[in-house]
């Protein structure tokens, strides 16, 4: 086979951290390869280079056996690369018609003038679109780029980049969007272009889309390529190179807390529209751990079960009587607590100190008429800082100026301290030093210990098997593995989540 | 920028000196300047009347602080204050009503046009710059309506030829005269409220939650913060506050002017404005919006005391502006974040 693109030896590095280390990576013609990797493994990094999005990397870049350079998109596009990021809705341009969309590159570098007719243009585009099979015809063309759905504006997306020809085409999460019935008619078009003998580098979370469509598998961890295979593929090893083979030190040393009582019973629950309902009982005093890769529903279930998102079907029943939250203050008032995934986004206040961002949940408790009472929220402070260690100069500190495993202490102890029933983390060790994870982990075990349902969110195994006393894998919105922690290995859990539907 | 690199090591650093303090001290170098150069400048009455003529956009200034507060920005509050005006004049003029009626129904109809921005913000999802501007153009033209267009004053001919009944009360006219010994009623309606407005967004839970509201809304309403209705609160308040600025306004005319207010708008947001960069807050406060008041007041009484025309005024409060913002956005280390994307 011969190769369309050979990348020799990138390393980059932002700053201090250097993201990519001696990448060597060859992209065959003809052929869809597929790219693995957990979030900050290289992917992106990756993906920006050969689009020409970062400069500043050393090594070399071969299309067609012959060394390019590429140190701006304009270079990579006209060394045939071409680039279809994730969000569609940053790929077309409102306010224009759809054919001018499609031509948009060419209408800017002035190949077609810019005074042209739209009847010209029109003309143009039905030549592009007839060329790829789109069945597009003069007046959809006239239509305004957004009454095109959002799957055709993907294919918009798609045939613009195709229109130039490339040798090599980056699909990046190109399905994320789109329905399934959307995705297949994408993957016919994907088998297509390859019989064009166009090269493509797909990169996406879900197994089953890499098992239909690649020929050749990269997997990439901090920085590095860690596997590559031909299918087809053995996807235990996969997710293991994957997600990595940690210290796996001082593991389990906790017992098992085995809960029996059911807090929370959700019914018939759907993630995704198109996703399967599920039944689940959360019991109280025990860590259930819920482990999947990236889009398995992690954080749609959280969020569903805190009212922050609607429920698209089924219904919920906490201690026994029926739980509709519409509101996450919904939550809150019935002792339901979530520490979210995206702290800075999603959990802090900017410029604030450890204090308020302990008491903002619960002003009500540390006020009297309104007013709200100094001394009490400046104890509750003072009280997070010492029983979660934080390490800061006081509680009076802003907790933007905190170091990220001090920042998550906070945010999860807010909620510590004011009795949860039930307590859910969101990836509660993204981001955090390994010290701050075993505090956090160790608070944690003591609450489920008090009666508490613990539900802990991640796509990291260890992490989970370090805090779990029952483990649920998810894989695209649906519950694949319930057991105990006791009762399984790291090898099960990897082999479940890479099951390919 | 080279303004303080330097000098952490010595202890003072000269950036955050002046983020901190250089807006009191420019009031204060003015003040001073003006006193020591304008015999009249120094006088209580001159610096009362100072007061006083800045109540009114204090008054409006501390509602849309508190808009500003949630992330917001009311845009409609000069055009508020301008309904007031014709509110009150209708209700005493042509109705004949008692000057309390006429409080009663200028507060409800700033209190209406603070409801109908929630409407439009939270319900419909208009930007709030966007709404407010809308509804101020909107109410602009809708109080010319019942009046057909006409300013509104004692012995008006009505449409059906008669002559309008009722006058502006005295009561109503000592709103703007009246002194609580010797400081003029707006001077300290405009206090109270600035004092008020402290309390509330420094010391209650409301006040604390709207701040957050206006920081990072998403993580509010993940701490269990209902935050639209906050924002529906923030531009009820605003309206209301508005309306009492009007209320002054129209009994200090004593006629229901239809120009009254026009000129609010700027001036009001330009007080919040300024307020943000006092003590290097870089957030909207009601401490910032007084004293970004009083300073446009000192300002412009010493301006005019000095025989400046009337047109350097705007230059002036543009330029006091351009400074307030550049120590809040440029100078500050703080991120500002309090001014809405439209």
């Amino acid at each position: 086979m011969v190769s369309a693109v050979e990348v020799r030896n990138i390393s980059m590095a932002f700053g201090s951290n250097q993201v990519l280390t001696g990448v060597d990576l060859t992209i065959d013609k003809g052929q869809t390869t597929a790219l693995l990797g957990a979030n900050g493994a290289g992917k992106s990094t990756l993906i920006k280079i050969l689009s020409g999005v970062y400069s500043s990397f050393t090594g070399e870049i071969l299309i067609d056996g012959k060394a390019v350079t590429i140190d701006s998109p304009t270079t990579a596009k006209a060394a045939g690369i071409e680039t279809v990021h994730q969000r569609i809705d940053e790929g077309v341009i409102p306010g224009l018609t759809v054919a001018e969309n499609l031509l948009f590159e060419r209408i800017v570098s002035g190949e077609i003038s810019r005074t042209v007719s739209l009847k010209t243009i029109v003309n143009e585009a039905e030549k592009i679109a007839s060329a790829l099979d789109l069945k597009w015809s003069k007046s959809k063309l006239r239509n305004d780029v957004y009454e095109l759905g959002i799957a055709e504006q993907q294919m918009l997306i798609l045939a613009r980049a195709l229109s130039r020809s490339p040798k090599l085409l980056i699909l990046d999460e190109p399905t994320s969007a789109l329905s399934n019935a959307e995705s297949q008619n994408l993957f016919k078009f994907i088998k297509n272009l390859e019989s064009q003998g166009i090269a493509i580098l797909y990169v996406s979370h879900k197994l089953s889309e890499i098992e239909q469509l690649a020929k050749n598998l990269v997997v990439i961890r901090d920085g590095k390529i860690r596997n590559e295979q031909s299918s087809p593929f053995s996807w235990d090893l996969a997710l293991k190179e994957m997600l990595g083979q940690q210290e796996l030190g001082q593991r389990n040393n906790f017992d098992y807390i085995q809960g029996n009582e059911v807090a929370l019973k959700l019914e018939g629950v759907k993630l995704f529209k198109e996703s399967s309902a599920f039944d689940l009982e959360i019991n109280r005093k025990q860590v259930t751990g819920i482990i999947g890769l990236l889009g398995a529903g992690k954080t749609e279930l959280a969020k569903v079960i805190y009212g922050a998102d609607n429920l698209i079907s089924g219904n919920m029943k906490f201690d026994g009587k029926n739980y509709k939250p519409t509101h996450p203050s919904d939550a809150v008032s019935s002792d339901i607590y979530l520490v979210p995934e995206d702290r800075a986004a999603d959990s802090m206040i900017p410029n604030w100190s450890i204090a308020h961002t302990a008491t903002l949940p619960f002003m009500g408790e540390f006020s009297v008429k309104g007013m709200i009472k100094k001394v009490s929220e400046s104890i509750r402070g003072k009280q997070l800082v010492d029983d979660l260690k934080v390490v800061t100069t006081s509680h009076e500190a802003i907790v933007d100026s905190l170091s990220g495993g001090n920042q998550q202490k906070v945010v999860v102890g807010r909620w510590l301290q004011s009795k949860p029933k039930m307590m859910i983390l969101d990836e509660p060790f993204r981001g955090v030093d390994i010290g701050a994870r075993r505090d956090i982990s160790k608070r944690v075990r003591d609450l489920a210990a008090t009666d508490v349902a613990v539900l802990v969110l991640a796509s990291d195994v260890d992490e989970i098997l370090d805090v779990a006393d029952r483990i649920i894998v998810l894989v695209e919105g649906k519950v694949v593995m319930d057991v105990n922690a006791g009762e399984t290995s790291k090898e099960k859990i990897v082999n479940k989540m890479s099951e390919v539907a | 920028m080279s303004i303080g690199k330097t000098t952490a090591t010595t202890g003072f650093d000269l950036r955050d000196f002046i983020v901190k303090y250089g807006f009191i001290l420019v009031t204060v170098i003015l003040f001073v300047w003006f006193a020591s150069t304008e015999p009249t400048f120094r006088m209580q009455n001159t610096l009362f009347s100072m007061l006083k003529f800045t109540s009114v956009v204090a008054i409006t200034g501390l509602g849309v602080t508190l808009t500003m507060v949630v992330g917001g920005l009311d845009l409609s509050v000069g055009a508020t204050a301008g309904l007031s005006v014709t509110l009150s004049a209708m209700t005493m003029v042509i109705y004949a009503q008692t000057g309390p009626v006429a409080l009663i129904v200028v507060l409800l109809g700033g209190a209406l046009v603070g409801l109908f921005n929630a409407f439009l913000i939270v319900v419909l999802k208009i930007p709030d710059l966007l709404a407010t501007l809308a509804t101020m153009f909107t109410i602009m033209g809708l109080k010319l309506v019942p009046v057909d267009g006409q300013s509104v004053s004692s012995g008006l001919i009505l449409r059906d030829g008669s002559v309008a009944p009722g006058r502006f009360t005295e009561g109503f006219l000592l709103i703007d005269r009246a002194y609580i010994g010797p400081v003029p009623l707006p001077v300290a309606i405009f206090f109270s409220l600035a004092f008020v407005v402290w309390i509330f967004l420094t010391r209650t839970r409301w006040g604390r939650v709207m701040y957050a509201i206006g920081s990072n809304p998403e993580a509010a309403r993940l701490a269990g913060v209902k935050v639209q209705r906050y924002r529906a609160l923030a531009y009820v308040l605003s309206g209301v506050f508005a309306s009492i600025g009007g209320l002054i306004l129209s009994s200090r005319i004593g006629q229901g002017d239809i120009s009254a207010g026009n000129s609010l708008l700027l001036d009001a947001v330009a007080v919040s404005l300024v307020g943000t960069s006092v003590l290097g807050m870089a957030r909207p406060n009601a401490w910032g919006t007084t004293l970004g008041a009083v300073l446009i007041g000192i300002v412009i009484t010493g301006l005019t005391i000095k025989g400046f025309p009337y047109y350097a005024q705007d230059v002036v409060k543009g330029l006091v502006l351009l400074t307030a913002l550049i120590f809040s956005f440029t100078l500050s280390r703080r991120k500002s974040r309090f001014v809405p994307a439209v």
